[in-house]
């Protein structure tokens, strides 16, 4: 195939094509959002029977959760300020405590849900409550999994040396809007199930 | 900037092998070659979708009828719609979106060309994966064949209960994977909108039909994910055994109906909006007048689009909403029909006084208008709660929405297949031939599509595969059926056309309308980098100034 590099050079005063698509992105996997909450709102308090959110779900592990999560929305900013000064070695360490952070929330997750199923006898097909809990829930841990899928690749290729400041910080400040969107989705998702959803 | 790379070989290097030929289909980045790919694939679905339509006519042709058992018939209304609309209507708007938007903007190719040929493939794949569930529906349990719920797949027939076997879960991944296909594009689309303009094209010069594909696309990217999510918790249901939609353990069935028809009606205008956008590119040109109300319509067109995601629940009078919501929904609906006639003014004003050329694409231009005028008034009938209430699923409802996608979109599409096809393959398509086409298919759809009316009113419910004689349905259902011939016929003209003129059609060169946008100013067909040299552009008719220097249209901007 012939390439064409020139069209891919969008003229100076365009905005970057990287960035609206990312926007266009997450745009439409906001409303994919949406339809799982709005189901989620939708349903709660209409199972008649097996266990309600009150009784079964624990605020102080998903807190500790969350916080890990937004936390690392703060050190993968501090991982691109390193990149774009070049310090490869500080930008590799937030990068991985970045994930850490992530990989605990997904640990926590893992935590929770077995305590539901196994404990509790929760499952997806108890009732409207598991139905709705399981889909949102493990949605959104489907997306910080792909986010945090992308965010080891870029870790594993710096630490190969194959990352270039000038040629890959706009890419990886891309994935960055994306880690920060899976976790505002997790407030909007923990205000869902665990204040809303929680009401008497 | 100036300087190109040649191209290593044409599409149309005679020397190279049918095998080569192929391959360089399937491995093109290249928009055109995956606009005329998403074209064809869709045109042969739109076949396809045509005998199954055929086959339900001829079961329907008189009273107690058994071409069709009722069970085949459920399918082939099920696979027809879904066909049209997610596998015809989609990927051949898009395609000529994909076509047309880079030479119009004056862009070398679209901003993610990678990312364009993997939306064709996932289209091209969920089509065959829903057509697999022929072969494959029945599942381990020997029962099923092709889905059978209804293009809108309403639970909770689609519940393991009454769906048994796989033919639901084909129907769930063929219209999940191409709709992937259709995001993808969706956001190259806009990606490329945004950032790949040649020097001068601000947006309020873009061509009306680069902004339709931009609201287009931006719908597509609202709607589809709610549908796909909605698809997502019916594969929980059916896999998992979750409840979403299972009134049987306290689940609802209205749910499903919410989301789909969230999805749905921004669906019809995503089928429409790109049709819109053909006539007000074909119009100005056959009438040689500037498109009236430029502004207007551009503004008009972004309203249809916020306004089409607030009415979804005039598909659901009837299922009990309490009356304010009845109230709302009827008033928005009503409310979107201002703009539309808007635009259809602003037609009318172009065509006003314009010195008009009826070559075949003006034909089939105010084809449209007169046929999606009529839809579109049935349509505000059915926004009458009361009246809906009667009509809503009677032969008037397939009879209001045919008129809007087949007189309107498919006419439509029509025009653009007689005013691009030079651009795209050197050669004008025969004009008798083309007038043919055009009164064979206006005598079809009218024989087809106006009886539904009538039928309806007379209380002949829709998706039945048949009905009792005596109750006054049997004139109108022959009528409707004698139709038929008629568009088979003007389908097959438009192919012989197609065949004959790639050979021997009179040769196009680049500009054979005298037009004004910039996809006339390069060769017919495009060299693959669209334009030797990047063209710039004064106002909204860049030709118009380059053709008349004595009297630009940026003396008037
Ligand atoms: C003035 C504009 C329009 C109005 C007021 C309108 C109104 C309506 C209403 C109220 C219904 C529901 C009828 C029922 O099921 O009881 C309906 C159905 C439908 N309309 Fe329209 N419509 C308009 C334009 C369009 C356009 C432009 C399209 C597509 C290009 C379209 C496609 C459809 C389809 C496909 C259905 C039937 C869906 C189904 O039940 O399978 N409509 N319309
Ligand atoms: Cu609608």
């Amino acid at each position: 195939m012939s390439s064409m590099p020139l069209a891919h050079s969008a003229p100076a005063s365009m905005p970057s094509r990287g960035k609206v698509g990312m926007i266009c992105l997450i745009g439409m996997e906001s409303w994919f959002f949406a339809g799982f909450i709005v189901a989620y709102l939708f349903y709660i308090g209409k199972s008649s029977t097996g266990p309600q959110p009150r009784d079964v779900l624990d605020l102080k592990p998903v807190l500790v959760n969350s916080a890990a999560l937004i936390a690392s929305s703060f050190t993968v900013v501090a991982a691109l300020r390193k990149l774009a000064r070049d310090e490869m070695g500080a930008f590799k360490f937030w990068m991985a405590l970045t994930i850490l952070l992530g990989g605990y929330f997904i640990y926590g997750t893992g935590v929770e849900w077995k305590g539901l199923i196994e404990d509790r006898h929760l499952t997806i097909s108890t009732n409207l409550f598991g139905t709705t809990f399981y889909s949102l829930v493990g949605f959104h841990a489907f997306h910080v999994v792909v986010g945090l899928l992308m965010l080891t690749s870029i870790l594993i290729l710096s630490m190969l040396g194959h990352i270039n400041v000038v040629r890959d910080h706009m890419r990886i400040e891309l994935v960055s809007w994306y880690w920060h969107f899976v976790d505002v989705v997790w407030i909007f998702v923990f205000t869902t199930v665990y204040i809303v959803g929680m009401r008497p | 900037m100036t300087t190109v790379p040649a191209p290593i070989h044409s599409t149309s290097d005679p020397r190279m092998g049918l095998g080569e030929r192929l391959h360089g289909w399937a491995v093109s980045v290249d928009h055109k070659r995956l606009g005329i790919m998403y074209i064809a694939a869709g045109l042969i679905f739109f076949v396809i979708a045509g005998l199954e339509a055929t086959l339900m006519r001829l079961q329907l042709i008189a009273p107690l009828n058994d071409v069709l058992t009722p069970q085949g018939f459920n399918q082939m209304f099920t696979m027809h719609g879904t066909t049209m609309v997610f596998l015809v209507g989609m990927p051949v708007l898009l395609g000529f979106g994909n076509y047309l938007i880079p030479l119009m903007i004056g862009a070398r190719d679209m901003a993610f060309p990678r990312l364009n040929a993997f939306g064709l493939w996932l289209f091209v794949f969920g089509g065959i994966l829903l057509y697999y569930s022929w072969i494959g529906g029945d599942g381990l349990y020997g029962l099923g064949g092709a889905p059978d719920t209804g293009w809108f797949a309403y639970s909770p027939l689609t519940s393991k209960a009454f769906s048994v076997g796989h033919a639901t879960d084909y129907w769930i991944l063929g219209i999940m994977v191409s709709g992937f296909g259709s995001m993808t594009t969706a956001i190259n689309f806009i990606a490329t909108i945004l950032c790949m303009r040649c020097p001068g094209m601000t947006m309020m010069r873009m061509p009306l039909f680069v902004w339709l594909m931009l609201t287009v696309a931006i719908l597509v990217l609202v709607a589809l994910p709610v549908l796909t999510g909605a698809q997502v918790m019916l594969l929980l249901d059916r896999f998992l055994g979750a409840h979403f939609f299972d009134p049987q353990q306290e689940g609802s069935v209205i749910l499903w109906q919410h989301l789909f028809w969230f999805f749905g009606h921004p669906e019809v205008y995503i089928l429409v909006l790109p049709a819109f956008g053909f006539i007000s590119e074909i119009i100005p040109v056959f009438s040689r007048k500037v498109i009236f109300g430029y502004p207007l319509m551009v503004a008009a067109t972004v309203s249809i689009a916020f306004i089409s995601l607030g009415v979804w629940a005039h598909h659901m009078f009837v299922i009990g909403m309490p009356p304010w919501l009845n109230s709302l929904f009827a008033a928005s609906t009503f409310l979107i029909a201002v703009p539309t006639g808007m635009k259809m003014f602003n037609w009318i004003g172009t065509m006003w006084g314009g010195r008009i050329r009826f070559d075949t694409p003006m034909l089939f231009a105010t084809g449209f208008l007169v046929m999606f005028l009529f839809g579109g008034l049935t349509g505000i009938m059915l926004a009458v709660v009361p009246f809906d209430w009667q009509l809503s699923d009677s032969y008037f409802v397939v009879g209001h929405f045919h008129y809007v996608l087949f007189g309107g979109t498919i006419l439509a599409v029509f025009a653009a297949i007689f005013y691009w096809f030079p651009k795209a393959f050197g050669r004008m398509l025969s004009e008798p031939m083309g007038q043919w086409t055009f009164w064979l298919l206006m005598i079809g759809l009218t024989l087809v599509f106006l009886p539904m009316h009538m039928s309806g009113i007379l209380g002949m419910p829709r998706r039945v595969y048949t009905y009792q004689p005596g109750r006054g349905f049997e004139i109108w259902n022959l009528i409707s059926t004698i139709g038929v011939p008629f568009q088979i016929a003007a389908v097959l003209l438009l192919v012989i056309n197609v065949v004959k003129s790639l050979k021997s059609g009179r040769v196009a060169g680049p500009d054979p309308w005298d037009a004004w946008t910039l996809e006339w100013e390069t060769a017919s067909p495009p060299p693959s980098e669209n334009f030797r040299k990047i063209p710039t552009c004064t106002s909204a008719r860049p030709l118009w100034d380059r053709k008349h220097p004595e009297d630009p249209d940026s003396n008037y901007e």
